[in-house]
C-alpha cells in the first residue's frame, strides 16, 4: 500500500484513512457534508497525491500522443490543457485524464491512481518515433485548492506569483506546476511539487484557510456534477460515446487515433446505452453503486448503479447508470432496488447540481 | 466519549436502556455516530414487528455506507422514533436523547446480562 507524502498531517488532523487505487488516502476529516459544503461555498483542500504524472517531449510527441488519444492536442497552445481519454482498441475507456501542452514539443499529463501502470504499459506498448517518456508519479506529490476562495488563499500565500491559471491552464513556478482545474464543478487548481516540498505548501494552504476535504467529498462534488469515476462510470466496455463525452473525441482528426473507428460506427449506427444521471423523487434511502434500476412499468432490471450517494446539494439520492437509449431521456420514470423495496426516480438532465 | 453509566451496550454499538423493559429504547452510542458521521437516512422497522437478539432489524445510512443495526435483545417492537425521518442527524446530535431509534418489550430480560455494562463497554473503546 503506497502512501502520501502528506500521510502524516492527515493523520495529524484526524482523518479517517481507507485505501483507495493502492494507496491509503483519507476518506473524510470533520465529515463529508461539512467538506462538501466548504468547497461549494469557501475553499477545500484534498491530497491527491496518489494520481500519476506523465512527461512527454520531443519532436514526435504530438503525433504520438494524437495517436493515442480521443481530443486534439494540435489545438493546443504552449500553456493550455484538455480533457481527453485513452481508449483501447474496441473504444473501451483505458483512462480519462488531462493533457496540457507545456513546450513546444513537450506535454504534461495527469492520469487516475488506479489506472498508472495501464496508462504506461499501453502507452509504451505503442512506441512512437522522437519521443522520451517519463513516468513522474513517485517524484510527485499533489494536492487539489476548490472553491470560490480557492484563488483568494493562493494570493494571501504568494501575493506576487501573479495570476493564476485560468481553466485548463497550466503554469510553472520553478519546481511547482499549477493547472486550472478540479473535480468539483468550482474555481480552483490542482498543485504539483516535488514529494519532499508538498508538505509545506499544503500547510500554508490550510494556515490560509482552506479546509482539509478527503475521497468522500470529492466523490459528492464531483458526482453532483456528473464528472464520471474511472472503474465506475468509465470502463472498457463503454465508449466515450455511451459515457456521454462525445465533445472530447474528435473523429476527424488528421491520423485518427486507438478506437476510432468502433466510435464512429457507433456514431453512425447509434448508441446502445447512455450514462444517464439519476435522481430520486422523494425522500429515500441514498443511492449506492451497484443498486438494480427497473424500468417503472414493471418490466424489470435494466440497468445497475455504476454510481450513488446522496447530493448534499438537494437533499436526495443521486447517480449514474448506463441506461438502454430508448430509456435516456430526461423526464423518463424508472424504479430503485434498495435492499426490499423499490423507490421512484426519473432521469434528469446532467450535471444535478 | 460519552457513556451513559444507566444504559447496557452491544459490541456492535447499540445500547439500551434496561430501566424500562415493557419498552426499552435503543439507539447507536456516542462512538457509533461519530463512527458513521453525517447520518442521513435511517430504515426502521414497523412498530409489531417481533425481533430476536443479534437480529439485524434496522439500517442506518450514511452519506457513505449503509450499516446494519442489531437489537440488542429479543422482543416486540412497541413504538418507533418517526422523528428521524424528518431529522435523521439527531443520531449524530443527541445519541441517547432524540436520537432513539424504537422501543422494545423485551420477552427474556436475562438476555440482557450478556451486555457491557457502561464501564465495560468504556474499557472495549479504549
Amino acid at each position: 500500500m503506497n502512501r502520501s507524502p502528506l500521510h502524516d498531517r492527515h493523520l495529524a488532523l484526524g482523518a479517517r484513512i481507507v485505501p483507495f487505487a493502492g494507496w491509503e488516502m483519507p476518506i473524510q476529516y470533520q465529515g463529508i457534508v461539512a467538506e462538501h459544503q466548504a468547497v461549494r461555498n469557501a475553499v477545500g483542500i484534498f491530497d491527491i497525491s496518489h494520481m500519476g504524472e506523465f512527461e512527454v517531449e520531443g519532436p514526435g510527441a504530438l503525433n504520438w500522443l494524437n495517436g493515442l488519444l480521443t481530443n486534439d492536442l494540435a489545438a493546443l497552445a504552449v500553456g493550455e490543457g484538455q480533457y481527453t481519454l485513452l481508449l483501447n482498441e474496441n473504444g473501451g475507456v483505458i483512462d480519462d485524464l488531462i493533457a496540457y501542452r507545456t513546450g513546444e514539443e513537450r506535454y504534461f499529463l495527469v492520469v487516475n491512481a488506479a489506472r498508472i501502470d495501464q496508462n504506461r504499459e499501453w502507452m509504451l506498448a505503442h512506441p512512437g518515433e522522437g519521443v522520451t517518456f517519463h513516468d513522474r508519479s513517485a517524484e510527485l506529490g499533489a494536492f487539489a485548492v476548490q472553491g470560490p476562495k480557492a484563488i483568494a488563499v493562493w494570493h494571501e500565500i504568494e501575493p506576487g506569483a501573479g495570476v493564476m491559471p485560468a481553466h485548463n491552464r497550466i503554469s510553472e513556478l520553478g519546481q511547482v506546476i499549477l493547472c486550472g482545474t478540479g473535480y468539483t464543478g468550482e474555481e480552483g487548481f490542482e498543485f504539483f511539487a516535488p514529494v519532499e516540498e508538498i508538505g509545506g505548501w499544503w500547510d500554508r494552504f490550510v494556515a490560509a484557510g482552506a479546509i482539509p476535504c478527503g475521497l468522500g467529498a470529492r466523490d459528492t462534488l464531483r458526482l453532483e456534477k456528473c464528472f464520471p469515476l474511472n472503474g465506475n462510470d468509465l470502463d472498457e466496455v463503454h465508449t466515450p460515446i455511451e459515457a456521454g463525452l462525445g465533445f472530447f473525441v474528435k473523429l476527424d482528426k488528421p491520423g485518427g487515433f486507438i478506437g476510432r473507428d468502433s466510435l464512429e460506427s457507433q456514431k453512425e449506427e447509434g448508441i446502445p446505452t447512455r450514462l444517464s444521471a439519476i435522481r430520486l423523487l422523494d425522500k429515500a434511502p441514498p443511492l449506492r453503486h451497484g443498486y438494480e434500476v427497473l424500468a417503472a412499468n414493471g418490466s424489470g432490471k435494466v440497468a445497475e448503479l455504476t454510481s450513488g450517494s446522496l447530493s448534499p446539494g438537494l437533499g436526495l439520492g443521486v447517480g449514474l447508470a448506463y441506461l438502454p437509449s430508448e430509456m435516456s431521456r430526461p423526464g423518463t420514470e424508472l424504479l430503485i432496488a434498495i435492499r426490499d423495496k423499490t423507490y421512484p426516480a426519473k432521469v434528469v438532465k446532467k450535471p444535478f447540481v | 466519549m460519552n457513556v451513559p453509566d444507566h444504559l447496557l451496550y452491544c459490541d456492535s454499538h447499540e445500547w439500551i436502556d434496561p430501566t424500562t423493559p415493557e419498552a426499552a429504547p435503543v439507539g447507536v452510542s456516542d462512538h457509533a455516530q461519530e463512527e458513521l458521521t453525517d447520518v442521513v437516512y435511517l430504515e426502521l422497522p414497523a412498530v409489531g414487528r417481533i425481533v430476536k437478539k443479534g437480529e439485524a432489524f434496522a439500517v442506518i445510512e450514511s452519506v457513505k455506507a449503509a450499516n446494519d443495526i442489531y437489537a440488542p435483545a429479543s422482543g416486540e417492537v412497541v413504538a418507533v422514533n418517526e422523528a428521524l425521518v424528518e431529522s435523521p442527524e439527531s443520531v449524530n446530535t443527541d445519541p441517547y436523547g432524540a436520537g432513539w431509534m424504537v422501543k422494545i418489550r423485551l420477552s427474556d430480560p436475562a438476555e440482557l446480562s450478556g451486555l457491557k455494562n457502561a464501564e465495560s463497554y468504556r474499557e472495549f473503546l479504549s
